[in-house]
Parts: structure tokens; C-alpha cells; sequence
């Protein structure tokens, strides 16, 4: 099942949207998310719908795949579409059968709350399909760094992000290794009712827990001997560059708003 | 010969209020010399890692001086000194900082404020020397024990240390990891001279020290060549430290009435000694 699981993965690759920098990644995705809400009338859904199916070609993700790990979040978006059909009654009928009875502005309000989901949830997935979480997490703390003024950690918050996305797999096996371990000492964590299945967890966290306590101590020492004094008089590793690639994407986004401005109903 | 560390009369207690505690490191003394491999030696609970901590400044002694590079160690160069050692503790895991090698050699630099053009410049090149240049961009997580503290060192040597400490850095290896990380120590040692202390119960790898410490319930119980020092065999059997594989065998060739050569080390010479043992005669 996690195989399948699009949410939150990145996918390497080398495409245009690839090679964008994170933090104009991150802008884009942001104004475009705030952008989806002008459009009230079908061209300027079209527009919209057009315009996320370009981004993905312009990224090489196959759609298939795309479409195929989203099916949890396209339930959601089936669903909210038959509300609003069933639900709206304005317009003209268009169907009756029995109790049932659809309306035209159903219809519509209906395609367009489901474009609207579905125009967002791509956009999204597609930021984080092709873009590191490392490098989401760089983006954030350059483009968050305004806030230090106001006493906002934001140098901590990204090194705790990615501390956490670095330990994320580590922790993964050893919730594994202690998954069997507490198997072969006859602990069932798949079978029995309800209850018993989350008792049974319970004596997998507390090790778990146990043992990440210690790892962050240990990293804790680690870094102090490594000369970690907090964010101040660090210099940088990563750095971000920022290229025609951003300023050529941010423009199309631009021409797109004015277009959505235009073809409001 | 320029001397980079001094201990005097090193006491610490963890608990220094209770007055019925004992010191986890008792009155130890050494120095060493610039380019020297001391092994510190000694059995779980010696003191053997808190000796470490206190030459780091991760601890203060209550009692007694840690003179590191001519001053001695104090609040205020901490950084400074620091920033002169590099230590690998004994998980690899919970040292690795980095999403990836390249950012976990350059935590320190960073930590250091060193531009970045000269960062790139010495990440590349600390990875050359652990022979890790080739997974700049590989995660922890797809890194072999070894290769991982390999990773560990270079983050050490990217700042240019002129001591290195291991902390048991080998411990928790397969023989193949603990091979990959000696061999690399043993190359460094070569062509940089770099100053190297390790702390480590395995005699094998002390063997290959110029001068070996051996510790026993928080005192200094030993101190010389591994020469020197292992020829005490039954002594250091006491204190549950494992001889040397060597050293064993040729002790119980000798009860079996085949000569050997007290103070036999290495598995070469032993295995000399028993082939002329025949043409001797």
C-alpha cells in the first residue's frame, strides 16, 4: 500500500520542473493554491485544469501514476461531487428518478468544487513528487527567514525538519526490528478484536521511543562536538540558485492569473 | 616533537556531591606527542570514554588539568579547541547528521563559518582521503556500518583536526566495516601524521598504536609500547580484557611444550616462529 502512496513521495528526475529551485517551487505552488479561487465560471476552470496538465508534462511524471496514487484523495473528490449534485436544487431539472432529482446548477457546481480539488491536490503532489524534502525544507528556511526579525526560529524549525526526514527510514527499521522481535515472543498485532490490537502496539512504542530518546541524545553530543552553537555565524552548504527557469515559471503563473481575471463570468 | 595533549592528575566524578561516589576517572596522567596513536584500553566502566569526554570538553574535571595543543582546556577556548579535534562516537547512526554524505561532512564546516567556495573544496577532499568521494549524494540509510563512520571521520577531517579521537568507533561493526575503517585510519595516519586516540576494548586494534594506556576501574593500571604492555598477559586477563589472538595461541603452544617466543604479538610472527621452529632444531 505505501508502495503506491503518492502523498509526500519525490520521485527523482530531470525535468523542467525538477531543476526549478525550491523556493520559486514553493511561491508558485502558494499564489497558484490562492490563484484556483478566482475562477467562477467553466473557461476559467478549463483554464485552470489545462494549465495543472501541462505542469505535469512539463515534469515528466506519468499521469497514470499520478491519477493511480491519488485514487484515496479522488474517493474524496466522487464524493463531494455527489453532494453538490444532489444537494444543489437551482436551475433548470435536468433528471428525475424517483426522489432524485438533479439540478443543472448542480452539475455545475458540482464539476467545478471536484476540478477545483483536483486541480489543488495535483499541484501539490507535484511539488513535493519533484522536489527532495530537503530541499522543501531549504526553500522553507530561506524564503521563513524574514521571520527571525520577529524572534522566529526558523533556523531551528529546519534543522529539526530535516533531522526528522533524515531518521525518518532509521526509525522505520527499527520499528521493524522490533516488530519481529516482539512476534517472535508471541506478541499479534494483526489479529483479535479492536482493543487488543492497540494493546498489542503498545509494547512496540515504548521501545521505540526508548531508543529514539537515546539516539537524539547521542546526536545532541555528536553535534556539540561538531562545533553546533545554533544558527548563528553558520555558513551555508546548500546553496539555492535561482535562474531563468524561476523567473520564466513565476511569469507563466503571472500570465495565467491575468487570463483567470479576464475569464471570470 | 610539539606535545598537543597533557592530562594532569585528571579526577572526575559524575556525581560530585556524593560524597560516596567514586571517580569514574581517578588521578590520570599522560601526554602525547604530535603524530603519536595512544590506544586507551580498558574493560566496560574503566573510564575509558568519560577519559574521552574530558579531553573534548564535553566534561570538566573537578580535579586536575586537560592541556590541549599548550593551554589548558577551559570554558572560554572551548570552541576554539574544539574546532581543532574531531571525534566519531561508536553508533553510526546517531552521529549522521546530514540528509546526505556531502551535508554531513559539511555540518562542521558550517558549524565553523567557512565560506562556501572553500567548503566544496574540502568536503571533496576529506571524502577522497575515507575513499567515500564516489556517494556524495547517497543517504545514510543506504550506507553499510562501515562506510557510514567512514563518512564520520571525513567529517571530522574536513576541519583539518590535529587530533582525532574514536570513541569505540569500530564496536559496532562487522569485521569487514571495522577492517574498512582501520585501513582508512592507518592510510591517514601515513601520509597526514595526524594524532590519533582510540578508545577501544578489541587489543587487536591496539596493537596497531605506538603506545597503549590501559585503564581499570577509573586508574591508570598500564602504560607503554603494546609490547610492553601485553607481555603483563595474565594481568590483563584479570582485568577481563581479551589478549591479543596471538598472544593466546602462543601461550598455549607453550603449555603443549612447542617454544615460542614470549611477547609474540602478530599472527606473522607466529607463523614464523613455527615454521623455522623445525630448521632450528
Amino acid at each position: 500500500m505505501m508502495e503506491k502512496m503518492v502523498f509526500g513521495r519525490y520521485i527523482p528526475g530531470d525535468s523542467f520542473v525538477h531543476r526549478l529551485d525550491p523556493r520559486s517551487k514553493l511561491i508558485f505552488v502558494f499564489i497558484f493554491i490562492a490563484a484556483v479561487f478566482l475562477a467562477n465560471s467553466t473557461l476559467s476552470y478549463a483554464l485552470l485544469l489545462a494549465f495543472t496538465l501541462l505542469s505535469i508534462l512539463a515534469s515528466k511524471v506519468r499521469i497514470g501514476f499520478l491519477i493511480g496514487g491519488l485514487k484515496p484523495v479522488m474517493f474524496l473528490i466522487a464524493f463531494t461531487f455527489l453532494l453538490h449534485i444532489f444537494f444543489t436544487k437551482e436551475g433548470d431539472l435536468l433528471f428525475e428518478l424517483g426522489f432524485l432529482k438533479i439540478y443543472e446548477e448542480g452539475l455545475r457546481q458540482g464539476i467545478y468544487i471536484s476540478v477545483r480539488f483536483l486541480v489543488l491536490v495535483l499541484m501539490t503532489s507535484l511539488l513535493t513528487l519533484t522536489t527532495s524534502p530537503i530541499s522543501i525544507t531549504d526553500g522553507l528556511e530561506v524564503l521563513l527567514n524574514p521571520l527571525k526579525k520577529v524572534k522566529f526560529p526558523v533556523h531551528e524549525l529546519a534543522l529539526m525538519m530535516s533531522i526528522s526526514l533524515r531518521f525518518i527510514p532509521t526509525l522505520m527499521d527499527e520499528t521493524d526490528k522490533i516488530l519481529k522481535a516482539q512476534l517472535a515472543r508471541g506478541s499479534d498485532i494483526s489479529s483479535g478484536t479492536m482493543k487488543e490490537r492497540v494493546q498489542a502496539v503498545v509494547p512496540l512504542l515504548v521501545p521505540l521511543f526508548v531508543s529514539a530518546f537515546k539516539r537524539a541524545e547521542d546526536l545532541a553530543i555528536a553535534m556539540e562536538v561538531r562545533g553546533y552553537r545554533g544558527g548563528e555565524g553558520r555558513t551555508r552548504y546548500r546553496q539555492l540558485k535561482w535562474d531563468w527557469r524561476d523567473t520564466t515559471a513565476l511569469l507563466i503563473l503571472l500570465a495565467v492569473i491575468i487570463a483567470l481575471w479576464f475569464l471570470r463570468g | 616533537m610539539e606535545r598537543i595533549l597533557s592530562l594532569q592528575d585528571i579526577r572526575f566524578s559524575y556525581t560530585p556531591d556524593d560524597p560516596d561516589s567514586r571517580f569514574a576517572v581517578d588521578g590520570v596522567s599522560f601526554d602525547m606527542q604530535a603524530g603519536e596513536w595512544i590506544a586507551v584500553v580498558g574493560h566496560n566502566g574503566s573510564g575509558k570514554s568519560t577519559l574521552a569526554r574530558l579531553i573534548i570538553g564535553l566534561l570538566f574535571p573537578q580535579e586536575g588539568t586537560v592541556g590541549l595543543f599548550g593551554d589548558p582546556l577551559t570554558e572560554d577556548n572551548l570552541w576554539e579547541k574544539r574546532s581543532q579535534m574531531g571525534m566519531v562516537f561508536q553508533n553510526p547512526d546517531n552521529q549522521f547528521v546530514g540528509a546526505t554524505v556531502q551535508d554531513d561532512v559539511a555540518f562542521a564546516l558550517e558549524n565553523n563559518g567557512i565560506p562556501f567556495g572553500e567548503m566544496t573544496l574540502r568536503v571533496q577532499n576529506a571524502l577522497e582521503q575515507v575513499k567515500m568521494d564516489t556517494f556524495l549524494d547517497h543517504e545514510p540509510h543506504h550506507l553499510s556500518g562501515g562506510q557510514k563512520q567512514r563518512v564520520a571521520i571525513a567529517g571530522a577531517l574536513a576541519l583539518r583536526p590535529r587530533l582525532l579521537i574514536l570513541d569505540e568507533a569500530t564496536s559496532m561493526l562487522d569485521p569487514q566495516g571495522r577492517e574498512e575503517v582501520i585501513r582508512v585510519i592507518l592510510e591517514l595516519r601515513e601520509k597526514t601524521g595526524l594524532s590519533v586516540i582510540s578508545i577501544t576494548h578489541d587489543l587487536e586494534e591496539a596493537l596497531l598504536a605506538d603506545r597503549v594506556v590501559i585503564m581499570n576501574g577509573g586508574r591508570k593500571f598500564a602504560e607503554g609500547t603494546p609490547q610492553d604492555v601485553f607481555l603483563k598477559g595474565e594481568a590483563l586477563t584479570a582485568l577481563g580484557l581479551d589478549l591479543p589472538f596471538a598472544m593466546r595461541l602462543s601461550a598455549l603452544l607453550k603449555e603443549q611444550g612447542i617454544p615460542t617466543e614470549p611477547g609474540t604479538m602478530t599472527e606473522r610472527k607466529l607463523v614464523e616462529q613455527l615454521w623455522t621452529l623445525h630448521s632450528n632444531r
